[in-house]
């Protein structure tokens, strides 16, 4: 009933606007909450493409996705939290040690 | 001539009387020291051997053998020359080992007495058995290179003998002036060998041959003239001909016995031997070749005879009278075939009656200590023996009848006449009387009036009076062998090509006894009455000019030697040290630039090229490191904008 | 256009602000509320798309607890509230790129779909499917995940325990 390329298109825009999330904001949490965005854009697709071909592999990897993601962002919070301690600052551009 | 059929024994071991010596010569090198005796008695030996062979070897002629004995050993080859070892026995040859054979027995024997106590007194006797040696060897040999090596051992043999005494620096320069200047005469000697040798085809250096080729007209007579006239040189240097006489006199700070034996008797002769073994080149030549060789001959025997009359040194007086009377020979020579058996017989006499005055005169100087004659005097009570042998030889180099000098001379003058030499003959008969006035003025002076000198003098051990007796014996007598009422005996032997007729011209032989008894007796008038000043120097500029030696020795020293030693060889040295070194060092100093050129080139392009290929890398890096801010974000930009680009390219492709 | 579309447009067009907001809020508590609104809507959407168990365990996880862990983050790192610059300077490289990337993607979606043939028509509901599916054909990449989330766990706790050794 819905059209695919409709649900592809929002996946598309979500995808986008997390890019440029991940690339644009200073704050690590909001660059994990950015990433969070793509993941869901992909689960949209997948979804989408599952419900389109009856196949339900789409809908089980989404979960897997999910799965993955809160492991991720668990152990990203964990990394984020580390830098906090160390650095006083979780602000982005600050951690560049590794700077020429 | 032809060989000889059947030669005897003397003629086949003939090469021993060279070979002896010069045996005798390396023993008393090597064990003279231990010997009892010092060594002497080995050259003794030796020679006393080889004058018993040269006898013999002499007596084969005697029998009336006509001919020539050859043997030689062939040594190797060079390309077409072949060099040999041999001998080669005429009459000539036979003569002339005996003369130096007997004359180097005498001064062996001699030197027993007269070197008694030397400090190289082994040395001495080595030297003197190798120079016997040598010259014998010039004597025998039958090709040219054997007898260049002989001529060449016996100019060093007689520069170590006049050296003996070397640690007086006169005696060193004598020496060393003997030699070179001997050696001058030897390099146009040996460019005539080489010419020789050249019209042979560069074959052979054997002398027979080369006459042959030469007498069978195989040469252009230019190039036999040529060859004539170099050879001559040697005679020059070697027989102390003008002008290359001037060793002749220094030579004579040897010791006498020495001077006995190399510059009177043996290797002087050696130069007119040369002439008269290759006569054949010198007929050959062109006929003004002999007129040279007379020239020379002519102003020699002057000029000596003048100079010693002016010699205070007895030893001088005979060394000058010595180069006049080889002047004599080398006259002689130039007369033709006949003068050749003349000027041969004449050195056969010289050799007796010279080696007798010399040794005499040492055993003057043996008693008295001293050369000059202006210090002796009235020794005719204190030596006899000395005297009345001094006197016969005296007499015989004057000329006087029958003693030996009279008939060599009286030779001489027969074939300037016969040949029509006017100008010789006058000069011939002129010098005659000259040596006569000058060796009457050496007895005067040595042995009457009153004793001038320090000491007591005393007469010579046995060992040299003996010899003086035995060659005043032989002086007396010999002479005989060339008179031509005894059958001339010496013309048998020595001829050349074809027998010369002896002739005895009375009025010749009443005008050379004449000449001799003139001269005589104005010694006699001038010297008898000698006390302290030489009358001759009243002569004033002229017995300057001649006690000078005509200045002549001024000319070469100024002229030559000075020039040369230092001039030249500054010249040279500056030549060598500027610009040689200078090229080699300037090429060194052209490698050095050429390589700090390479150098520069490989530090700075090279290197720079290498360097600047990692300061490029360097830059880039630098420049590219920029990029790594440690911001992750810009890398995730850089990633998605990567994968972008990625993506446009693979939907298009 | 059918009333199932229109609904999705509606939820889309809220998923869709929230993400833009996200991204843009200058409070970071905001973006962390627009983000729950963002993983809201994206439930909506599987709901629409008859996928509840896949909905419900978005709402369950997502909004449930990785929003409230985001939110104990920006509380322990003190996260600066109030008008303080939140984006970088890159922001124009950012905003390029991702257009690059949504034009990119449009045009591969349009370009391979007809806008009329694909419909989604989803025929029964899902959840009795999924369970059988992971239980079956995908049992092990269900273990492995277990796993995973266990070494997500101990690593998180391992990771920022404080440093008690002296």
């Amino acid at each position: 009933m819905i059209r695919l390329p409709l649900v592809l298109f929002l996946s598309a825009a979500l995808f986008s606007t997390g890019v440029y999330g991940v690339l644009a904001r200073r704050n690590a949490v909001l660059v994990l909450m950015s990433i969070e965005l793509m993941l869901n854009a992909v689960n949209i697709n997948l979804v989408a493409f599952g419900q389109a071909l009856h196949d339900i592999t789409g809908q089980v990897f989404a979960l897997f996705v999910i799965t993955v993601a809160a492991a991720e962002v668990g152990i990203g919070l964990a990394i984020v939290i580390l830098i906090y301690r160390n650095r006083e600052t979780i602000n982005v551009d600050e951690v560049n040690l590794l700077k020429w | 001539m032809r060989a000889i059929a059947d030669p005897g024994a003397f003629l086949t071991y003939s090469w021993l009387i060279a070979f002896l010596p010069a045996m005798s010569a390396v023993l008393t090198l090597f064990i003279g020291k231990r010997t009892p005796g010092k060594g002497s008695v080995y050259g003794i030996a030796a020679v006393g051997a080889s004058l018993v062979l040269s006898l013999g070897v002499l007596w084969s002629f005697v029998e009336g053998e006509r001919g020539f004995y050859e043997a030689s050993l062939s040594w190797f080859q060079i390309g077409q020359l072949h060099m040999e070892v041999g001998v080669y026995v005429d009459g000539l040859t036979a003569i002339m080992v005996v003369v130096v054979t007997a004359i180097s027995l005498c001064v062996h024997v001699y030197s027993l007495g007269y070197m008694k106590g030397d400090v190289r007194f082994t040395w001495f006797y080595v030297v003197l058995s190798l120079f016997t040696s040598a010259m014998l060897v010039v004597v025998l040999s039958n090709n040219l290179f054997q007898l260049l090596v002989g001529w060449e051992v016996m100019g060093v043999c007689s520069y170590l003998l006049i050296g003996h005494w070397w640690e007086d620096h006169v005696n060193s320069s004598s020496a060393i002036k003997a030699f070179i200047t001997t050696r001058v005469g030897d390099v146009p000697f040996m460019f005539g060998i080489f010419i020789l040798i050249f019209i042979t085809g560069f074959t052979t250096s054997n002398i027979p041959e080369i006459g042959e080729i030469v007498s069978g007209g195989g040469a252009s007579v230019g190039l036999v003239s040529a060859a004539a006239l170099l050879l001559f040189g040697g005679t020059i240097g070697k027989s102390a001909q003008f002008p290359l006489h001037v060793w002749l006199p220094d030579a004579m700070a040897g010791p006498t016995p020495v001077s006995a034996l190399i510059h009177a008797a043996t290797m002087v002769a050696a130069g007119v031997y040369l002439v008269g073994r290759l006569f054949f080149v010198f007929t050959d030549a062109d006929p003004i070749v002999l007129q040279i060789v007379g020239i020379v001959g002519g102003i020699t025997m002057l000029g000596a005879a003048l100079m010693a009359f002016v010699q205070d040194d007895i030893k001088r007086v005979l060394a000058y009278s010595t180069i006049s009377q080889l002047a004599y020979m080398v006259a002689g020579m130039s007369m033709g075939p006949a003068g050749r058996t003349g000027g041969l017989f004449h050195l056969f006499t010289h050799a007796f009656f010279k080696a007798l005055l010399f040794l005499g005169s040492g055993a003057v100087i043996h008693a008295v200590h001293t050369n000059n004659m202006s210090e002796m005097g009235g020794l005719r009570k204190k030596m006899p023996i000395t005297f009345w042998t001094f006197l016969i030889g005296s007499l015989a180099l004057a000329g006087v009848p029958p003693l030996a000098g009279f008939w060599s001379k009286d030779e001489l003058l027969v074939v300037a006449d016969h040949g029509g030499h006017q100008v010789l003959f006058v000069v011939l008969l002129l010098t005659a009387l000259l040596t006569a006035f000058y060796m009457t003025r050496a007895v005067l002076m040595t042995f009457f009036g009153e004793f001038r000198g320090h000491g007591e003098p005393h007469e010579a051990p046995r060992t040299m009076t003996g010899v003086l007796v035995a060659l005043a014996t032989a002086t007396v007598f010999v002479g005989l062998l060339g008179s031509p009422q005894l059958g001339a005996v010496f013309g048998q032997w020595v001829f050349f090509e074809e027998l010369e007729e002896a002739l005895f011209v009375p009025w010749i032989a009443v005008a050379s006894t004449l000449a001799a008894l003139l001269g005589i007796a104005a010694g006699y008038g001038l010297y008898n009455s000698y006390r302290e000043r030489d009358p001759l120097r009243s002569l004033g500029a002229a017995y300057t000019l001649v006690s000078n030696k005509y200045y002549l020795d001024d000319i070469y020293w100024k002229g030559i030697v000075r020039p040369v030693r230092d001039d030249l060889s500054a010249g040279v040295y500056w030549f060598n040290q500027r610009i040689l070194d200078g090229i080699v060092n300037g090429t060194a100093t052209l490698t050095k630039t050429l390589a700090n050129g390479v150098s520069w080139f490989d530090q700075t392009v090279i290197d720079g090229a290498v360097n600047g290929l990692a300061n490029i890398a360097g830059f880039t890096g630098g420049l590219l490191r920029y990029i790594q801010s440690g911001n992750v974000q810009r890398y995730a930009v850089f990633l998605f904008t990567g994968v972008v680009v990625l993506a446009i390219i693979f939907t298009r492709i | 256009m059918t009333g199932a579309e229109i609904a999705f447009v509606i939820v889309g067009i809220a998923a869709v602000v929230g993400a833009f907001r996200v991204v843009t809020a200058r409070n970071v508590v905001r973006a962390a509320l627009y983000l729950v609104v963002t993983l809201s809507a994206v439930a909506g959407v599987y709901l629409l798309l008859a996928a509840e168990f896949v909905a419900w365990v978005q709402i369950l996880i997502y909004v449930g607890a990785i929003v409230i862990l985001f939110l104990f983050g920006l509380m322990l790192t003190k996260a600066p509230i109030g008008r303080e610059a939140l984006d970088n300077q890159r922001r124009g490289v950012a905003f390029l790129v991702a257009l690059a990337i949504l034009a990119g993607l449009v045009y591969l979606i349009q370009g391979a779909f007809d806008w009329d043939a694909p419909r989604i028509d989803p025929l029964e509901g899902s959840v009795a499917s999924v369970g059988t599916s992971l239980f079956s054909r995908f049992v092990l990449p269900f273990e492995v995940i277990s796993l995973l989330l266990l070494a997500a766990l101990i690593g998180a706790i391992v990771l920022s325990r404080k440093e008690d050794r002296p």
